[in-house]
Order: structure tokens, then sequence, then C-alpha cells
């Protein structure tokens, strides 16, 4: 009936583009400020071995943001990804003895069936995705120490353990994998029908309903790509590991992926999906925790040092609705 | 009801602002023990706006509330409820997975020993409801009752809290006729006990029921109030839209119309017998193409719902859609768009725009697979696609990717015309096409659906404005309670004819 007041923000234009300025670059500059930080501080900083380290340590984390920005995009959550990587690491050993490059095919497949599942769970029976990719955040970790038998096995592929040592014009195989990663999803986003339409879709789903859009298809899509890069982070930080560990592998990553697409910038309410700042953020967040515990600062207060970047990020995000 | 007995409930000169808007302006209302009041208005008019008041959701900017003689203000509506003022909303809002009896006495249970005495809030729980004739098994959940049971389980509860006023919001939207039966019966029965009733609800025929006295709004004001019986239907409608009865009969005799187009082209939308419960009931028209259809009703007679069930985003019970001779079976929004029919919504916030994308991907939004290549979004396409309809339907934005929440009602209005436009349809459904936009834009819209409709394409506009469809349509479907209630055809068309249509056209009232 009556219209709803419309919230208005007694910001003045100054505080306004401050926080606009902060959203869009926040993130670049806190990452900027961290590496001239510990350039000055932290001693053996910018050696060639600790870079190549933090990216290293960093480059799973970016496969599966990306593909958590997308679903986040479409507001909706991806909680399964640390059970997917999992599910890889768990079925890249059992068909090992097809080769390698079979065996990867055979854990990614099982990662784009597990997205498929959430996808399906989300666009078609119509649960809400947090309660779907909790199921199989319960159930994907199960099932994977069944198909392991609930061991450790070690690799020996030659193959595969190279996966985990060899550069790529002179960068780790796997922060190679996520940096073409990233600029796919990234063309994607911007550049197909497929991203923009996930975007409306996530901008308003009535509106995308309405103006006859494959709502469906591209929500499974979706759940399917951040599937298919949580195995591809699986296989690859199982190769890095030179052990299948069904029970260690990706725990709690789902979190520190979700941070690094909030503190990217990329907002909880969909509609959005920014993934250079999805990137930053992650590597944000590696640096920070390398720079407490570089400084002798517990584990545990990098955590907290992580929840307050999160709390700012939602705050500076909250603001831009609100207008 | 007695005209002396003391007000329970008096407002006075009641005024409420919301940024841009004015809800209320000076309104009054006096509220009698043992009456049923009925408060009725079109979108907008400041029922919901007055009621949120009155139970303590939103608070005044000047006036004030008098509760039985005294001034009272409420802080938030448990205020409201301790004092005596409960409310029943058109969606039962109780708790659905607790038992009847829980919900009955939910916040108020009775105890023994400090814990919750269970047998005995069973026991009152169904001596209550079954004083209102409602027998059901109090310890089962809430939802498995039917809707009118649920709702009547909210009047229980309601009026155990020794209400004194009960405020009822369109309580029988989603009831079936004899649970309607019920409700009301209960409600007389608490007219007898002295407590009054306010009524909101849009169907003419409850209000002629069980209301005695009346007061209109429109445009958060007053325009009328008084008993029920004193104010005919045509009366009633006619306060309720602002239309002058006396002006409205002369125009209608003297207003010059064109003849209309051509009857024999074969129609572009044939609609046969759409059934949904409570919402459609067998409607039933065609739509020619060059031809503007009206369809006319009052909020809640089906209009938008059966805009929406044509283009799929209303799931029908049963009833044909053909649209340029091809039945649209079992039809979504991707099935109607491609047989070539697009609908303008009418909540375009909310089913519209998409604010955060620019102004050139809210217009090629539907037509963007046509317009890429191998899924590959090609720009220089949908530059010229944008620039084009940017232009021919003269949308004012900085450029085309400005962020198209920025920007007016009209020209989002006008954005949403371009997006559809795009496609080529053959037939443009319009709900509310001009509503909430500012005069100017109001005449461009206008002028542009008349436009379209020259160029050969059917159009069904939706508008609770009658001057809009009178000038604007050639033919006008009037519903009234989810039911065709009567055809206007060219020099037929007249405010007062469809005025008459949606007050006394024969219509499936005796099933209500």
């Amino acid at each position: 009936m009556t219209a709803e007041p419309a919230t208005i923000t007694p910001a003045g234009p100054g505080r306004a583009t401050l926080i606009r300025h902060l959203q869009h670059y926040g993130v670049y500059a806190a990452v900027l400020a961290l590496v001239v930080f510990n350039a000055l501080f932290t001693d053996h900083f910018l050696d060639l071995a600790n870079l190549r380290t933090q990216l290293v340590q960093v480059a799973p984390v970016v496969i599966v943001a990306l593909g958590m920005a997308l679903v986040i995009g479409t507001e909706g959550v991806d909680l399964s990804v640390g059970s997917v990587m999992a599910l890889a690491a768990a079925v890249l050993p059992l068909y090992l003895g097809f080769g390698a490059w079979p065996a990867a095919a055979m854990a990614l497949l099982a990662g784009v069936a597990a997205g498929a599942l959430n996808g399906t769970l989300v666009a078609v029976v119509g649960l809400q995705p947090i309660v779907a990719t909790l199921a199989l955040l319960v159930a994907g970790r199960g099932i994977a120490l069944v198909l392991a038998d609930g061991q450790l096995k070690q690799l020996r592929n030659p193959q595969v353990l190279g996966w985990g040592t060899d550069d790529v014009l002179g960068v780790p195989v796997v922060v190679a994998v996520a940096v073409v990663l990233a600029g796919l999803v990234g063309f994607a986003v911007h550049r197909t029908t497929y991203g923009r339409q996930l975007v409306a879709i996530g901008g308003n789903r009535p509106a995308a309903q309405l103006a006859g859009l494959p709502v469906r298809r591209v929500l499974i899509v979706t759940y399917v790509l951040s599937g298919l890069f949580a195995a591809l982070a699986g296989v690859l930080a199982t190769a890095r590991l030179t052990a299948s560990d069904p029970s260690a592998i990706g725990n709690l990553i789902e979190l520190s992926a979700i941070t690094a697409v909030v503190v990217g910038g990329t907002p909880l309410t969909g509609g959005r999906v920014r993934v250079l700042g999805t990137v930053a953020g992650a590597l944000l967040i590696q640096l920070l925790r390398a720079t407490l515990i570089k400084h002798d600062v517990p584990d545990s207060t990098a955590q907290m040092a992580q929840a307050v970047i999160i709390l700012v990020a939602v705050y500076l995000a909250r603001e831009r609705r609100s207008r | 009801m007695t005209d002396s007995a003391e007000p329970v409930l008096e407002v006075r000169d009641l005024s409420k602002r919301f940024p841009g808007v004015r809800a209320l302006e000076a309104v009054n209302l006096t509220v009698a023990p043992g009456e049923v009041h009925a408060l009725v208005g079109e979108n907008g008019a400041g029922k919901s706006t007055l009621i949120k008041v009155l139970t303590g959701v939103h608070r005044a900017d000047a006036g004030e509330v008098r509760y039985q003689g005294r001034p009272v203000t409420f802080r938030r509506p448990l205020d409201a409820q301790r004092a005596g003022i409960s409310t029943i909303y058109q969606e039962v809002n109780l708790i659905p997975l607790l038992s009847v009896a829980r919900n009955l006495f939910l916040g108020r249970e009775p105890r023994r020993f400090g814990l919750v005495d269970v047998r005995r809030m069973n026991r009152e729980a169904g001596q209550t409801l079954s004083r209102y004739g409602v027998d059901v098994d109090v310890t089962r959940p809430l939802r498995s009752l039917s809707l009118g049971a649920q709702q009547m389980v909210a009047l229980a509860r309601a009026v155990a809290v020794d209400a004194r006023v009960l405020i009822m919001d369109e309580p029988t939207s989603s009831l079936e006729p004899r649970e309607v039966e019920t409700l009301f019966r209960l409600v007389r029965q608490l007219n007898a006990g002295g407590v009054a009733v306010v009524y909101v609800s849009h169907r003419l025929d409850e209000l002629y029921q069980l209301c005695d006295r009346v007061t209109v709004l429109r445009d958060g004001r007053v325009v009328h109030t008084g008993p029920m019986a004193d104010l005919d239907r045509l009366r009633l409608v006619s306060t309720m839209l602002g239309r002058d009865l006396a002006q409205v009969r002369q125009e209608g005799l003297t207003r010059f119309r064109a003849a209309p187009p051509p009857r024999d082209a074969p129609p572009v939308l044939t609609v046969d017998r759409l059934r949904k419960r409570h919402v459609l009931r067998d409607v039933s028209f065609t739509v020619r193409p060059g031809e503007v259809t009206g369809l006319g009703g009052l909020l809640g007679s089906g209009r938008s719902e059966t805009a929406k069930a044509i283009v799929g985003a209303l799931p029908l019970d049963g009833g044909e859609i053909t649209v340029a001779g091809r039945r649209l079976r079992r039809p979504t929004p991707r099935r109607a768009i491609r047989a070539g029919v697009a609908l303008l919504p009418e909540d375009r916030k909310a089913e519209g725009i998409v604010p955060d994308l620019s102004v050139r991907e809210n217009i090629v939004l539907a037509a963007m697979p046509r317009l890429a290549r191998a899924g590959i979004v090609t720009r220089d396409r949908q530059d010229r696609l944008v620039e084009t309809f940017m232009k021919r339907l003269r949308i004012r934005a900085s450029s085309p990717e400005q962020r198209a929440g920025d920007l007016s009602g009209g020209n989002q209005q006008k954005l949403l015309l371009a997006r559809w436009l795009c496609l080529n349809p053959k037939l443009l459904l319009l709900d509310e096409p001009t509503r909430g936009i500012d005069v100017g834009a109001k005449a461009e819209v206008q002028e542009l659906i008349g436009e379209l409709a020259r160029d050969g394409l059917g159009v069904v506009l939706i508008s609770s404005d009658l001057e809009e469809l009178v000038e604007g349509a050639e033919r006008v479907v009037v519903l009234r309670a989810g039911a065709v209630v009567g055809e206007l055809v060219g020099d037929d068309v007249s405010e007062h004819a469809i005025m008459s249509a949606l007050a006394t056209g024969e219509g499936p009232d005796d099933d209500r």
C-alpha cells in the first residue's frame, strides 16, 4: 500500500566519496601497506623464496574464492568447498592407475558432480544456499574419508608430484593456475552473457525471472564452477602435500574464501562480482597472517585481526547499500 | 451501534509524512464501541499508514489518538496491544510450528509451580475456540489447520487479551466463502460484547454485509465518512477513485470517440477461462493487434494477476492462453517471451529494474543472448540498440553507463519499456505504466503506448486511473473479485460505465 519511507543517509558528500573510495580501492591499499611494512620491518620478506612461499600458500584460497565470488554474486554461498577439496583429494589416488591426467579428470568430475548437486538443490528444489551447501559440507568429507578408507595415502606418481613442485614460466604451477583462472573468471563476469546474467540475477532475481533469463541454468552452472574450482584446488594442494589427506585438506577454507570475497568488495547481497578484489582480499589475509606470525604474534591474535578486517569490509559494504 | 456512546477510539487531525510522501494529512476517525467501521481506499490512500500509527508501528507527526477518552501515544506494537488494540493482518502472523493452544496463549501461558500448565492451557484453549465455533484439536501444530481456522485462532488470540478495538486488515483475502461466514459471525459476536472493529477490505460485498459506518481515504485525506447504508456502491467507488459522479455522467455522454479498429483482424491474444483459486475465476477476453485493451478493476480484482498469469509468472489452476494463434502451454516467462509477450510489471523497483546495473545493461537484459556471439557480449551491437531506444523513448540519463537505480521513476519506466521493445514483441502487457511518475513523463509514456498500438502491437493496459483507461483504451474489460464483470467497447467506454461495472456488474457475488 503506502510506500515505506526511503532511508536517507545524512552523510555529506565528502564522507560518501571517502567510503566509496575505500570500497573500491581499500583492499588494494591495505595489501600495498602490508607489503611496504614488511619490506621495511620484516627480515627476508622480499627474498624470492619467501615471496614464492606466500604465493603458493595463497593460491588454493584464490582458486576457491573465485568460485565463491561467483556464487556470492548470485546472492548465494557455497559452504561445501572444503569438503569438495577433500573429495577430490580422495578420488585422485583411486584412478592413478590410469595415469595422472585421467585421475585428475576424475577428481575434477567429482567436484562438478558436487556442484551440480548444490546447484540443483538451490535452483530447482529451492533450498536456501546456506542449507543446501551445508549438507555437502557435512557429507562430502565423510564420503571422502570412506573413499580413502580414512587413511592418508602417499603419492608416488611423478607427474602428480610435479604439479606440486614444477614451475611454469618461473612461477609455481598452482600460482599460474590461479592467475589464469582469475583472468578467465574476470572475462566471464564482464564479457559473457552468462556473467552478465549472473550479476542481474543476483541484483534482482524477480526482475531477471520476468525478463526471461535462464535463472536455473545460470545458478546451476555457477555452483558447478564453484565445485570445479574447489576440486582443482584440492588436486593441486594434494600434489603439493605429496599425499592425499582427506581428513585435513581444505579444512575451514570456506571461511577464508568467503572472507576474501567480502573483503574484496563483493557484497553478500549479490548483484556484483569483483574478481580482482577477491584476489586482493585473499592476498590481504595471507599477508596479514604471515606478518603477524613473523613478528611472533600468536595465531589466535592473527585470527582476531582477520575478524576485524571482515567487520570493516562488511561495514563499508553496508554503507553503500543504505543510500 | 449507538451514536451517543463515547467513542472508544478517536483520531484527531493526524498527519504523517515520509520523505517525499505525505502519507496522512489531518485525518479524523471516530470509532464507537460495538460498531464495525470500514476503512477503504485505493493503493497509497494511507490506510496502512493509519493502521500502523494506531498500532504503534509508526508515530504521527501531528495530531492525536484518543483511546477510551484519553490521549495516547504508543511507542511500539506491544503498547497498543496491552492497551487493548489488537490487529489481525492479511497473513496470519502466528507461529506455524507451535500448537494451536500454545499460539493462543503465547506470552501469557497459565502457570503452575513456575512451569507452563499444559493441561489447563489445552483445556482453556479448546473452550475458547469452541465458543467461537471452531472445533479443532488444540494440540496440533497451527500450520496443519486450514487458513480459515488459523485466521480464527488469530482472532481468538486477539480478543482473548481483552481487546476493546480490533483492527482487521484484509482478513478474508485467503479464506473460503464458508470460512468468511464463520469469521463474520464471530465479528458480530464480538460487536455484541462491545468490541469495536476497524475493517479494511477491498471486497465491496463484505463491506456492505458487515460494516455500520465507513471512512474513505484518498491520497492521505479523509474524503468521506458516514453510515455505510447512506453510500451506495457507485458512490463508494467514485469516492474512492476521486471522480465526481455528475461530472462523469456528463463527460461520458459528450465524449467523442473514434471508431474502433477493424474487428476482423485475428486476435493476438486470447485468454479463455483462466482460473486460480481465490484469485481468478474464469477470466476470458481477447486482444487484437493495433488495439489498446484496458483492464479495469479495483485493487485486488485480479488485474495484475491476470497479466502475471499470461506471462507464466503466476501458476494457474486452469484455462487456455493463445498468442497469435498458437496455444501457450505451461507458460513460463521464457516461453511467453519467445511467443512474443512482454510484461511491464506493476512494481518496477522490485520486479523490473536491476538497480546496480547500468542503463545499457538494463535495456539489453532480455535481449542479451540475441545480441551475443557464442555467449560473448558484443558491445557495439548493444550500444547501437541502446542508443536507438534511448533516443526514441527520450530516456534521460547522463550516459548509458549511469546506474539504473539512480534514474527517476519515469525514466526507469521508459527504460523497462525499451527492454521489451528490443525484443520486438507482438503483445505488450502494461501494468500501471504511469503510476508514480511525474506528469511530463506520464504524458510521454501515454503517447508512446498509443504509438506502439498504431504500429500494430496488441497492448493490454492495466490502470487504476480511470481517465487513462477511458482515453487510452478502445476496449475495457472490467474485473471484480477475479471475474470479468463487464466489457465496454468504443462509445460505451466511459468513466461512469466502468464505475457502474465495478460497483454493480454481475459477478460471482453470491458465493462470496
